[in-house]
């Protein structure tokens, strides 16, 4: 019902749209000038029909089953029910109306069931009225007041900025709902794990929260040493460190080649191959990591005697780096074309050769958007999840050595939130206060991201 | 400079089609150009007197489908010869662009960036004198000689081209090519730079090419007249400003077409 509805709705904003436009057709053919071009009389009409509509439309969809509920449930109240018995009851309401009910039937829910299935169709059928005389009455004003004089074009571009501005504030309301629920979590967390205890503590077992008898009240005396976040912070960025030194070289030369030296034609293939690189599932560089490079690293290990842990750092920030190549040869590949042709000719006039202009002119004016997409790839590396999880470990051990496994931020709030977890508890949420780190760690590569490159701006600009 | 009387021939083209793909863009050019005088290259857009500018320090070699016949000698070489170096090529042949393209460096940097690809300066006090004396010789020096250390992207459009000559004669060059060098400034700017063009004529042989043929009637003493590719006439620019022989130049020169 709902579905015809809306797509009824739709269809009336797009027929409205041609009488709008045809009506302003026929005022031009009157030899009155129009305003405005007749599309914008089309929109205009549109608009007043299918807006009106549809929110009142959502707004009955927001609240039809709050108040269906109340007036249900009022039959119920100074009974002395307590609220989660009421939930209860609405419930089985709901599903007897449905004849899903299977528990036993009791006269007050059937009455109930009754009352539900009365008012739901009530609703409908007056939301059906009201979001038709909606459309009437809106769309005849509008309809009327078109004429060789009335202003459509302002109303219609106003509205294009009101959707334009409506789609920014969902994405920018997301991030924000998204840092407060973070927020929210992690202070339950720092009130039963001491902030020192998270930020200095060399010894992340969550392992040890898992033992924990639900039913026992909770003592925050045997979380000591479980949460300490040093070693998974310092595998984070030792991983992400292997990653950009595999992933900074290689994506710079090569993004070099491509812009400065490569052919048309090479450049042609070239560009989409590497860039498959960063189309591939990031899970499928996982297990390239952890079955195939891991291994081969600890046989090499081997051979020359060392000892080589099969999942290890370097084997994740490798194949990491790898990953992240895409990013940085393709972006910095742009960059660098985008450099005016007339700095590569004043070079060459002067003499320089190819790499001394390279070296000298090109990478300095074209370091802003190198860095820009340097920091990128940190960013890549420091939230990469999957890698870390197959192919370097969930041990968090606190190490530099590149042949042990380690483990990272992301992995551990992977561990942490596999199968069944109790909101509430320390263990999830710590899940929360990791994630909050890394964003906060984000944050602020990406804001000394931004004043890097706006003091290099600043000075050459 | 004379000797004995006679103009010594700078460069000297011979036979010169530029080819961009298979369209060709130059017939069969020949044209002499003094030492120690400044050469003006004129015609409509699209004549061909900014690549045959660009053969003579073989920039046209930056562009892929462009490929450059017959000869050009400068100081008895063929530079279109393979055992012709290009980097001491241009060091010899210095070039100043149509739209001022300083690096994004500062002042300092951008006069020092050719004395330090050739090796021209052992020691930070010869570096400072070549900054300077180009910076004079450019005559920008009173301007910016407070402000060295501050990115040459700053100045203004007619400083930036100072810059850019100043940069060009930083390695001392026997050879400037001008490719219409004020087509982007306002007349203060543009006599500046005229003034400049008379003052450097004295140590460098200057080939400008200009789309304002009272700018080449100012600056020249020897003109050459492009159309469709060919170079229709050429000589002393009193001649071809008041008694041209050919009946395009005149046209042209009248202001009748292009």
């Amino acid at each position: 019902m709902n579905l015809i509805l809306f797509t009824f709705i739709v269809l009336l904003g797009f027929t409205s749209y041609y009488f709008g436009r045809k009506k302003a057709y026929t005022i031009q053919y009157t030899k009155k000038r129009l305003t405005a071009l007749p599309q914008f009389y089309g929109y205009y009409l549109a608009i007043w029909c299918a807006i009106p509509a549809f929110i009142i439309f959502s707004l009955w969809a927001i609240f039809e089953p709050t108040i269906v509920k109340l007036l249900i449930l009022s039959d119920y109240s100074n009974q002395g029910y307590l609220d989660n018995e009421l939930n209860l009851i609405y419930e089985k309401t709901k599903s007897l109306s449905r004849g899903q009910f299977t528990g036993e039937i009791t006269p007050f829910i059937e009455a109930s069931a009754k009352k539900y299935i009365n008012l739901r169709s009530i609703a409908q059928s007056s939301k059906v009225v009201i979001v038709l005389s909606a459309i009437i009455a809106s769309g005849a004003y509008a309809y009327k007041r078109i004429s060789s004089n009335s202003r459509t074009r302002e109303p219609v571009e106003k509205f294009l900025k009101a959707v334009l501005f409506t789609a920014s504030l969902a994405a920018i309301l997301t991030t924000v709902g998204i840092i407060f629920s973070l927020i929210f979590q992690t202070i339950d967390f720092f009130k039963v794990i001491p902030l020192f205890d998270f930020v200095f503590g060399t010894h992340w077992y969550p392992a040890k929260a898992f033992v924990r008898d639900s039913s026992e009240a909770l003592d925050p005396s045997m979380y000591s040493d479980t949460f300490g976040a040093v070693p998974i912070f310092a595998g984070t960025f030792f991983i992400a460190f292997i990653a950009m030194c595999v992933a900074i070289p290689i994506g710079l030369m090569s993004g070099i080649y491509l812009a400065e030296y490569a052919s048309v034609k090479v450049r042609q293939y070239a560009k989409p191959l590497i860039e498959i690189l960063a189309g591939i599932p990031t899970v499928v560089y996982g297990f390239f990591a952890a079955l195939t490079v891991g291994p081969f690293l600890k046989e090499i290990g081997n051979s020359m005697g060392l000892d080589v842990s099969a999942e290890s750092a370097l084997a994740a920030g490798g194949v990491m780096g790898i990953m992240i190549i895409p990013f940085i040869s393709s972006l910095s590949d742009d960059v660098i074309t985008s450099v005016p042709q007339s700095l590569r000719d004043g070079s060459y006039a002067m003499g320089a050769t190819k790499s001394e202009t390279i070296k000298k002119v090109i990478f300095p004016a074209a370091l802003p958007g190198i860095v820009g997409s340097i920091l990128l790839g940190v960013s890549r590396a420091i939230g990469e999840t999957m890698i870390v999880v197959m192919a370097s470990g969930l041990a968090a051990n606190l190490t530099l050595n590149p042949l042990e496994s380690t483990s990272t931020i992301t992995a551990q709030i992977v561990v942490i939130l596999i199968g069944d977890q109790a909101f509430g508890d320390p263990k999830t949420q710590a899940a929360f206060a990791l994630g909050m780190s890394l964003f906060l760690v984000t944050l602020c590569l990406n804001i000394v991201a931004l004043r890097v490159v706006k003091k290099y701006r600043e000075k050459y600009e | 400079m004379k000797k004995n009387g006679v103009k010594m021939i700078k460069i000297s083209s011979k036979n010169v089609d530029v080819f961009y793909g298979k369209k060709q863009a130059l017939f069969n050019i020949n044209l002499d150009i003094e030492e120690n005088q400044v050469t003006a290259l004129i015609g409509p857009s699209g004549c061909g007197k900014s690549t045959f500018l660009r053969c003579l320090n073989r920039m046209n070699d930056v562009i892929d489908i462009c490929s450059v016949k017959g000869q050009i000698i400068i100081n008895d070489f063929d530079i279109n010869d393979k055992s012709c170096d290009v980097v001491r090529l241009r060091e010899k042949i210095g070039m100043v662009f149509q739209k001022p393209n300083p690096f994004p460096k500062t002042i300092y940097e951008n006069i020092s960036y050719g004395p330090t690809i050739h090796g021209m300066a052992q020691s930070k006090n010869e570096m400072d004198e070549i900054v300077e004396t180009s910076l004079k010789k450019a005559a920008l020096w009173e301007e910016v000689q407070d402000r060295l250390h501050e990115p040459g992207t700053g100045l203004s459009g007619g400083q930036q081209q100072r810059l850019c000559i100043a940069r060009a004669i930083s390695v001392k060059p026997e050879v400037i090519l001008m490719d219409e060098p004020c087509s982007a400034l306002d007349p203060i700017a543009t006599a500046q730079i005229e003034e400049l063009i008379d003052e450097l004529k004295k140590d460098h042989t200057i080939i400008i090419v200009t789309h304002s043929m009272a700018q080449a009637a100012r600056v020249s003493q020897n003109t050459g007249f492009f159309h469709l590719g060919e170079l229709i006439e050429h000589g002393s620019t009193d001649k071809i400003f008041k008694n041209p022989e050919n009946k395009k130049t005149q046209d042209y020169i009248t202001g009748r077409f292009g």
